[in-house]
């Protein structure tokens, strides 16, 4: 077998309404009006180059959208690495997106509370940088107890990178760096 | 394959073409279905299975000669003092067993002193207060070419790896004497100058307590065979996520910093930027440029507060003192000692050893940031137990990678862009967001501060603009960060051969340098070219890879030490004698105009100390180290040792049972099965399946994926089966001293048992991507199996030994909560601070015989 | 073969080949087919003695299955039923029996197989249709049509080899269309595409065929001799349902894989034409269909 996939029909690609113009001829007795309007639901619609986010095989991924709706995913066919292929996880990446449960709003739980409350995005955001601020504060370490120079807090920790982006670990180091705060960790060491 | 579906396209076409796929795993998966060759050995018995093929190939004389003498270490004479394991009773010269550690003075090469590749970035306990000498390679060793020196490393490695027979490995790890042979033969008649020989591994060689002397194993034998730096050659290591090596290069890990730099540590030399740059830095090899890298990486993060008289801000970062990783930040949250964590894109309460700890770790804190796309267990934990769980939760919505712009760096270090396809739903945002978001609003508290604990704070260089109504940040202004600015023209630096220790270039991670040449964005580029072409499956133009876009690391190695290709089969990078310089398919990575006959002078520095037939320019000799006389914590060479828990005996060492420089952490929530009890007969081992991913959360709740594998289970051999009553698809449980889970019994001859001798030992395998949490009606729930396994750790690396462990099976289901056995030792307090791991207690390794 | 529905001067029969020695079990093909026609899970059921398949059969909602047989030695093989429904091999096998009797049996092989409707040159369920839902289409490929499909369920005995079913919650019939609408545009079937090693080819029904011809010599030659073609290349007479659209390259006996050994539509063994609807197509498409058996028979 050669390394080349049959390929006979992805160089009609750009043309994404082939046949429908064509005359359906005698058989149009037993086709039916759903099955003349046969066409796939992507012909035509604005596709985005992007990657695979389960393993680091680094599969290429198009994705397809309508009107800013995430219509289909499927491997990118010019991709070296996977040329158009995907694993079952690659292939099932449509429904992580739009997986029921998925959430849209924060969740809350106050301490020893048995229930989720709903908090918005900002005050959120205020009351975690809050928290962060005074555990830096209320653990600042100037000296370990040998009497180094530290300079650190060990009072809030971080953990995960593995699934995100590179400039957004870089943000984080970046800015945990700066607080002083050392125990930052990922999937790297599991 | 198992985990890497996409990944075994390739091995599939190269076996297609004749290639043999060798697969070396207990466990018969689908990775074994199609290969030529299954080699069950028992878990954790690796290094004396490539410790043997080390042997063999040295024995035989079938390595290959011309490499090895002229690329690695292995004519090179070691200090008269070095010991090894045969001399010792199983240790290395230099260990101390009341603390468990290594002295490693004698391990050095005669006449010279020498830092690994990384300089002083050996991680763990030990390397805080044991500094292995400043700058790397000073003196000049002596070296032996015919190998014959009885102290030249050939020689050394001769003996250690003597006993290492067929018969031993088949002692040790189960399988067949021949088909020991087949393997060793099969690896060399596929390694030369015509063919060559692949690696590949993943975390079944990691998480081990010797997890990287096994990888460091794996190096020998390809470095023997000449299979570093050559096209089908190499050491790959297939990693889980999608950029789990992005995030090891531009860390979110405790000890580096961007680029493999060291995290500051708390001693005298770290106090000031010219410690830290003499401490780490070197005369020769191409870390000689390390003051580059750091400066310029304090100039990207403190802008022009960053000045040559403060020393660019580095007096200020905060220092590390000890082990401050993953486990023992979750033991002192354990103990109450930790106020906060936030997590994005993990779930430890499953995915982490000792998951039951892990959760009751979670509880003892005063508050959790969690940001997934759905409700994973590490954010709802508590509802177990809500009126004693005090931990207040904020659980975001986290924006997925369709839905955010930006770069993942695969498994083979391409960089690789992804458009942003639709918006995020809701309140939904990326971590890029969160993280800016943060940051603006603790600069803006820290603002007037004049306390000098804040200056990072006060002057941290944070110049992102926003877009669109969620004030996003714009991702590529991040990435030309990385990527670096001449600061005197404000353009983006082609590369990181032009970064400067002066102050007039920053740059965010040195090894992503040129990123963003010429303005483009490198990693967005998206031309396969033409893969039938001679080397046109590099694809150059593909995305980007660190360093320079080179995408074999060390391709000087594809040319023999005259510079020409080792065979026309098998051309790659060479010396074109008329333009006078390296050229190839790939980016040379090696002084492009550097002749292969310059050899350099005994007094040289930087790369000037590097020869034309050196090729691997990040050591400071240039050449491969068969031997590591610095680096690794727990011997140069690779000697077998025991897993932990192991069941059996060291028969190479029989004074030895599991790696004496191994860590682990002595806590009443985390007991370790003491060597020759028989109460957990069993060896266990986990895998990963096809349908699903890491700890669950991106598959189990994906009903495309869970009908698939709907259920955790346990692979048993029908003879275990059979004697404790356990039926295929019945319900067993499975008992370790941490835990005890129940799961479907898969009862098949994909596992078996091992003779052992006059013993036969019996293997459970299981996957571990279950949890107690659905998002969704149709995803599955199911038992963990972390909460079976002990924190431990890897000496060099921290890494647990999840791969190897003890415990029994029963049939039926449990009848209690899978971690009620540790109920109530939340009030034993351990006798040793998380950062200070233990070593594995001599006691128990003397009990253990 | 019944006559073409749908007529396109320049269309070709089009096909898949599945070649089951590159299939690596990795189920990209079932989900990749979910996915594209968007088609529901079918609950989450763990089903013993079924190796890594857990999703059992195809059925209205999985119209690519991934079959897993086990192949232990030296355990005798015990009797398998002719055709289909099984789990294959491995299900039938008491391995705790025999570990108990023999020693543990070693493994052997671990056979996966991706199975599909089979686009039959002879299709019993399109004969059976008696409202013209199922038709040929101009690929020479058979679709129920959802729009015409009452949900009667006449050709769900009349499929030798159990694929096509009707949905539990809406009755009508459903099968793989080999991804119909995806054809109609110029793109390949989901499952196809998605396949990392190219176990599954998809292309021009007579270029798969000497493609698969060429490949069972290649094995043959590399001491493969078990390979063979399972509906395709076979002599008249003996044929599976006068060859199959969709056919496979197998490497130990059909039953192992829950596919029977020989195929025909009972109705084409009964008669020419069983149904109205065929008579009147029949009429119609007789010059089309005249061509078809010409094309299938030359190779």
């Amino acid at each position: 077998m050669g390394s080349s996939r049959p390929r006979i029909f992805e160089g009609l690609r750009e043309l994404p309404v082939v046949g429908r113009a064509l005359d359906w001829g005698m058989g149009a007795s037993a086709a039916s009006a759903e099955t003349k309007k046969a066409g796939s639901r992507i012909a035509g619609l604005k596709v985005t180059e992007s990657v695979c986010p389960y393993c680091a095989v680094g599969c290429g991924q198009l994705v397809y959208t309508r009107d800013g709706e995430l219509v289909d995913v499927e491997g990118n066919p010019r991709s070296p690495i996977n040329q158009g292929t995907l694993c079952p996880k690659g292939a099932a990446s449509r429904q992580l997106v739009q997986q029921p449960g998925r959430l849209t709003k924060i969740k809350y739980r106050r301490p020893y509370a048995t229930e989720w409350e709903e908090l918005d995005l900002e005050t959120a955001m205020d009351m975690i940088a809050e928290r962060m601020i005074a555990a830096r504060e209320d653990h600042w370490e100037e000296r370990d107890e040998q009497g180094w120079k530290v300079d650190r807090t060990r009072g809030f920790a971080h953990l995960g990178g593995a699934t995100l982006d590179n400039e957004e670990n870089y943000l984080l180091k970046k800015l945990y760096t700066a607080m002083g705060a050392i125990q930052i960790e990922n999937q790297a060491r599991i | 394959m198992e985990a890497h579906p996409v990944g075994s396209r390739w091995a599939m076409k190269a076996r297609e073409r004749g290639a043999k796929i060798i697969h070396v795993d207990p466990h018969y998966s689908r990775t074994s279905a199609i290969s030529d060759m299954h080699v069950p050995i028992r878990a954790g018995s690796d290094i004396a299975f490539l410790g043997g093929l080390i042997r063999h190939i040295i024995e035989t004389e079938s390595y290959f000669r011309e490499y090895v003498v002229n690329y690695t270490n292995a004519a090179t004479i070691v200090n008269a003092d070095y010991q090894g394991p045969e001399e010792l009773e199983g240790v290395f010269s230099g260990f101390d067993s009341g603390s468990g550690t290594y002295d490693r003075s004698s391990w050095m090469y005669e006449g010279g002193e020498v830092a690994s590749a990384a300089g002083q970035r050996e991680h763990s306990t030990q390397a805080f207060s044991d500094r292995t000498g400043a700058g790397m390679m000073t003196g000049n060793v002596r070296s032996d070419e015919t190998l014959s020196d009885p102290r030249c490393i050939f020689q050394i490695m001769k003996r250690h790896y003597a006993r290492y027979t067929p018969e031993m490995v088949e002692r040790i790890c189960g399988i067949s004497e021949e088909q020991f042979l087949r393997v060793a033969e099969t690896l060399i008649a596929n390694s030369g100058r015509e063919r060559t020989t692949m690696l590949a591994y993943a975390v079944g060689w990691t998480q081990h307590s010797s997890g990287v002397q096994m990888i460091r194993a794996g190096s020998i034998v390809q470095l023997l065979l000449g299979n570093i730096g050559r096209p089908g050659g190499g050491i790959m290591a297939m990693r889980g996520h999608a950029s789990i090596q992005g995030s090891s290069d531009i860390p979110t890990l405790y000890e580096i910093l961007p680029g493999y730099l060291p995290m500051p540590r708390a001693n005298d030399d770290d106090l000031t930027l010219a410690g830290y740059v003499s401490g780490g830095g070197s005369q020769r090899g191409w870390w000689s440029h390390f003051d580059n890298y750091i400066v310029s990486l304090l100039k990207a993060w403190f802008g022009d507060a960053a000045t040559p008289e403060n020393g660019f801000g580095f007096p200020w970062l905060p220092k590390i003192s000890g082990n401050h990783s993953h486990y023992p930040t979750m033991l002192r949250a354990f103990e109450g000692k930790l106020d906060g964590l936030l997590v994005m894109g993990q779930n430890p309460a499953v995915g982490s050893a000792n998951a039951g700890l892990q959760r009751r770790a979670l509880g003892a804190m005063k508050w959790l940031v969690v940001r997934d796309l759905a409700e994973v267990e590490t954010a709802n934990f508590w509802t177990e137990a809500p009126e004693d769980i005090g931990t207040e939760v904020f659980l975001m919505p986290a924006a997925s990678h369709v839905e955010k712009e930006g770069h993942f760096t695969n498994t083979q270090r391409l960089l690789q862009w992804r458009d942003k396809a639709v918006d995020p739903p809701g309140d939904a945002r990326s971590e890029l967001h969160f993280t800016h978001h943060i940051a603006k609003r603790v600069m803006a508290h820290y603002e007037d501060s004049e306390d000098p604990k804040d200056w990072p704070l006060v002057n941290l260089h944070w110049p992102y603009s926003e877009h669109g109504s969620e004030q996003e940040p714009v991702v590529e202004e991040v990435l030309k960060e990385i990527n670096g600015y001449d600061l005197e023209t404000g353009e983006l630096v082609p590369g990181f051969a032009q970064l400067k220790a002066d102050g007039t270039t920053s740059s965010g991670c040195w090894i992503y340098s040129g990123c963003f040449a010429d303005g483009v964005n490198q990693t967005r580029r998206r031309d396969p070219g033409d893969l039938d072409a001679p080397g046109g499956s590099v694809s150059p133009e593909w995305g980007w890879a660190w360093p320079a876009n080179r995408r074999i690391l060390y391709n000087r190695a594809s040319a023999d030490p005259d510079g020409k290709p080792w065979s026309e089969r098998k051309k790659y990078v060479w010396w074109d004698e008329e333009r006078e310089q390296w050229t190839g398919y790939d980016v040379p990575d090696f002084p492009v105009g550097k002749r292969p006959d310059y050899t350099a002078p005994d007094d040289a520095e930087g790369m000037d100390a590097i020869s034309g037939d050196d090729p691997f320019i990040m050591m400071a000799d240039g050449r491969a180290w068969l031997y590591s006389p610095s680096g690794l914590l727990d011997g140069p060479l690779p000697a077998h040792y025991e897993p932990y828990e192991s069941p059996v005996p060291n028969h190479l060492y029989p004074k030895m049972g599991a790696n004496p420089a191994a860590i682990t952490w002595t806590h009443a929530a985390n007991p370790i099965v003491p060597p020759g009890d028989d109460e957990y007969p069993i060896i266990a081992s986990t895998f990963r399946l096809t349908e699903h991913h890491t700890a669950g959360p991106m598959s189990r709740n994906l009903p495309w994926l869970s009908e698939l594998q709907p259920e955790m289970f346990v692979e048993i051999d029908p003879q275990l089966a059979a004697e404790r009553g356990i039926e295929d698809g019945e319900w067993m449980t499975v008992v370790s001293p941490r835990a005890e889970i129940e799961a479907r019994a898969k009862v098949t001859s994909r596992v078996q048992p091992l003779r052992m001798g006059d013993r036969v030992m019996h293997q459970v395998c299981m996957p571990w991507h279950w949890g107690a949490y659905t998002s969704s009606p149709q995803g599955v729930t199911g038992d963990a199996a972390n909460d079976l396994i002990a924190i431990s750790g890897d000496p060099n690396v921290s890494i647990q030994e999840s791969k190897a462990f003890r415990c029994d099976v029963r049939a039926g289901r449990r009848d209690r909560a899978t971690t009620e056995r540790q109920a109530g030792t939340q009030d034993v307090e351990s006798d040793h601070p998380p950062e200070e791991p233990k070593k594995l207690s001599q006691t128990d390794q003397a009990d253990f015989r | 073969m019944t006559e073409i529905a749908i007529d396109r001067p320049e269309s070709r029969r089009m096909g898949f080949f599945t070649d089951t020695t590159v299939c690596i079990g990795c189920k990209a093909c079932e989900v990749a087919c979910k996915q594209w026609n968007d088609l529901p899970a079918d609950g989450a059921v763990f089903r013993k003695t079924s190796s890594y398949d857990h999703t059992g059969s195809l059925s209205a909602s999985t119209w690519r299955h991934v079959r897993f047989v086990e192949q232990t030695e030296p355990v005798p093989l015990p009797d398998l039923p002719a055709y289909g429904g099984g789990n294959g091999g491995h299900g039938e096998v008491d391995l705790v029996a025999a570990a108990e009797a023999h020693g543990v049996p070693q493994m052997d092989r671990w056979l996966f197989m991706s199975d599909v409707c089979k686009h039959c040159t002879n299709a019993g369920c399109l004969d059976a249709c008696p409202t013209g839902a199922l038709i040929r289409t101009e690929f020479e490929t058979v679709i129920v049509q959802p729009d015409v499909c009452n949900g009667c369920g006449y050709c769900v005995p009349s499929c030798p080899f159990g694929v096509i079913n009707r949905d539990p919650y809406d009755g009508r019939a459903a099968k793989c269309t080999l991804c119909y609408d995806r054809l109609e545009d110029g793109l390949e079937p989901a499952c196809a595409k998605s396949c990392p090693t190219d176990s599954i080819l998809f292309g021009p029904y007579d270029e798969l065929v000497e493609t698969a011809k060429g490949r069972v010599l290649a094995l043959h030659e590399r001491g493969v001799t078990d390979a063979y073609l399972y509906g395709a290349g076979d002599e008249p007479g003996e044929q599976l349902a006068g060859e199959l659209g969709a056919f496979f390259l197998l490497t130990a006996p059909p039953e192992r894989f829950g596919l029977p050994a020989q195929a025909e539509s009972p109705a084409q063994e009964n008669g020419p034409v069983a149904t109205a609807a065929g008579l009147a197509a029949a009429a119609l498409g007789l010059a089309a269909a005249v061509g078809a058996f010409a094309r299938a028979h030359r190779r």
